[in-house]
């Protein structure tokens, strides 16, 4: 028997296809949830980090993970784990992963807080700035809702979660 | 006893004693889930309570690791009398039950949650810097989640006692009076408290930092700053409790003694 070999990449490819279970137009590689993967011989090992530490869909993630990568037919063994350190932050979301949750109707997070801070977050359907909060608090851990007053749509934003807060 | 045993046991008290304590907490914050005072409160103060037991869980891991039981069992599968939370967070919401005539207190909610989350804000800030490293980094985590938490309890303790609307202030005083003589429960590190601070496990002298944040914030709205902080049910990190826990621990854990065994 012949041993395939397990690129690194192969299984990265596999990840793009794990999306958010509550916001499927985002991969966790893009939400920035996946620290390191490591393949030994035919194992790969998927450490993850944790958006928010008690955000319910995280188990369901880390079965999603396995699943996709033992689509790869070398994988004989998946190992999943969520770390505690680093902490997992909003600026750890890539620009497609932005791109991504603009289109499901929630605005990325802010790069930067003010000094002081507070946030400024532009409507995700019209871009207008003329925009209010409404609740930092949203339906999931990670958002919070507000209301834009130039196209008159309710919307969600991604909280940032950033080291200085 | 030897240094390495003491070491052991110190950590392990801590971090039931943190566990314990958002367990509870987080309970007392979900059974208002539907009777909050409004719509936008209801998400906000559920999505609170979430958090919350994301942090107990978290609490409940690391000691899980340390070789003392599954997490839920822990969180669920424990007597009254073997629970390090302070008594003020197990004190009910109010006369009646969620499920029939609650009668809860908004303003004994806001009260105690704002004071506690204060009081959790300074642990965690020295828990960062903790000599027991798995802790130091579930801090920093939980750190940027209790942010939004202390925001949000902090507006409704200024805007309710700012309001001059005289209902408000006068229950809102009365929140105060009710929550300070117990409120000494949660700054107790209980009766390994020396060896914790000794060995860098977190900082002394909670309650003093706790009357320096909160300070301002009284004058803020015209309160008095002579706090009359006590123990005066007793010391929950020793497993005095109170009958509110004991009904709490029946209900949250009715699903789980259903069947132990169980995978949710």
């Amino acid at each position: 028997m012949s041993t395939v070999l397990i690129n690194v990449d192969e299984i990265y490819m596999l990840l793009e296809d794990v999306k958010d279970p509550e916001i499927d137009t985002v991969s966790i590689l893009d939400l920035g949830m996946v620290e390191k993967v490591t393949v030994s011989s035919q194992d790969v090992s998927v450490k993850m980090l944790p958006t928010f530490l008690g955000c319910p869909a995280l188990p369901i993630i880390q079965k999603n993970v396995e699943t996709a990568v033992k689509h790869h037919p070398a994988v004989k063994n998946v190992s999943v784990e969520f770390l505690r350190s680093p902490s997992w932050t909003s600026d750890r979301i890539t620009e497609k992963g932005n791109a991504g949750l603009k289109v499901f109707g929630i605005s990325p997070p802010p790069r930067q807080l003010k000094s002081d801070g507070s946030w400024h977050i532009d409507c995700p359907y019209c871009e207008s700035t003329y925009v209010t909060m409404e609740n930092i608090f949203g339906p999931t851990a990670c958002r919070s809702i507000l209301y834009c007053k130039s196209c008159k749509n309710p919307f969600e934003a991604m909280k940032p979660m950033i080291k200085m807060i | 006893m030897k240094n390495e045993a003491l070491k052991n046991i110190s950590i392990k008290e801590l971090l039931l004693q943190l566990a314990d304590d958002d367990f509870i907490h987080s309970y007392r914050g979900a059974e208002w889930l539907g009777l909050a005072p409004h719509i936008e409160e209801d998400v906000a103060s559920a999505s609170i309570s979430q958090d919350t037991m994301g942090h107990a869980a978290i609490f409940y891991k690391l000691l899980e690791e340390l070789g003392e039981g599954d997490a839920d069992r822990l969180a669920h599968d424990r007597p009254a009398k073997e629970r390090r939370n302070a008594i003020i967070l197990e004190a009910a919401n109010g006369p009646g039950y969620y499920m029939k005539d609650p009668d809860y207190d908004w303003a004994f909610a806001v009260v105690r949650n704002y004071f506690y989350t204060e009081a959790k804000a300074i642990k965690i800030q020295s828990l960062q810097s903790s000599s027991y490293e798995p802790l130091a980094e579930v801090a920093q985590k939980v750190q940027m989640e209790l942010y939004y938490h202390l925001m949000h309890w902090k507006m409704w303790f200024v805007q309710l006692l700012g309001s001059h609307h005289a209902d408000a202030v006068s229950r809102m005083k009365a929140a105060i009076d009710k929550t300070l003589p117990d409120f000494a429960g949660v700054f107790s590190l209980g009766q390994y408290g020396e060896e914790m601070v000794e060995l860098g496990l977190i900082d002394g002298g909670i309650q003093k930092k706790w009357v320096e944040a909160v300070t301002p914030i009284f004058e803020s709205v015209g309160l008095a700053t002579t706090f009359k902080i006590g123990m005066a049910k007793g010391d929950g990190r020793n497993g005095v409790h109170t009958e509110d826990l004991e009904a709490a621990l029946e209900t949250l854990s009715e699903v789980y003694a259903s069947d132990k065994a169980a995978s949710w």
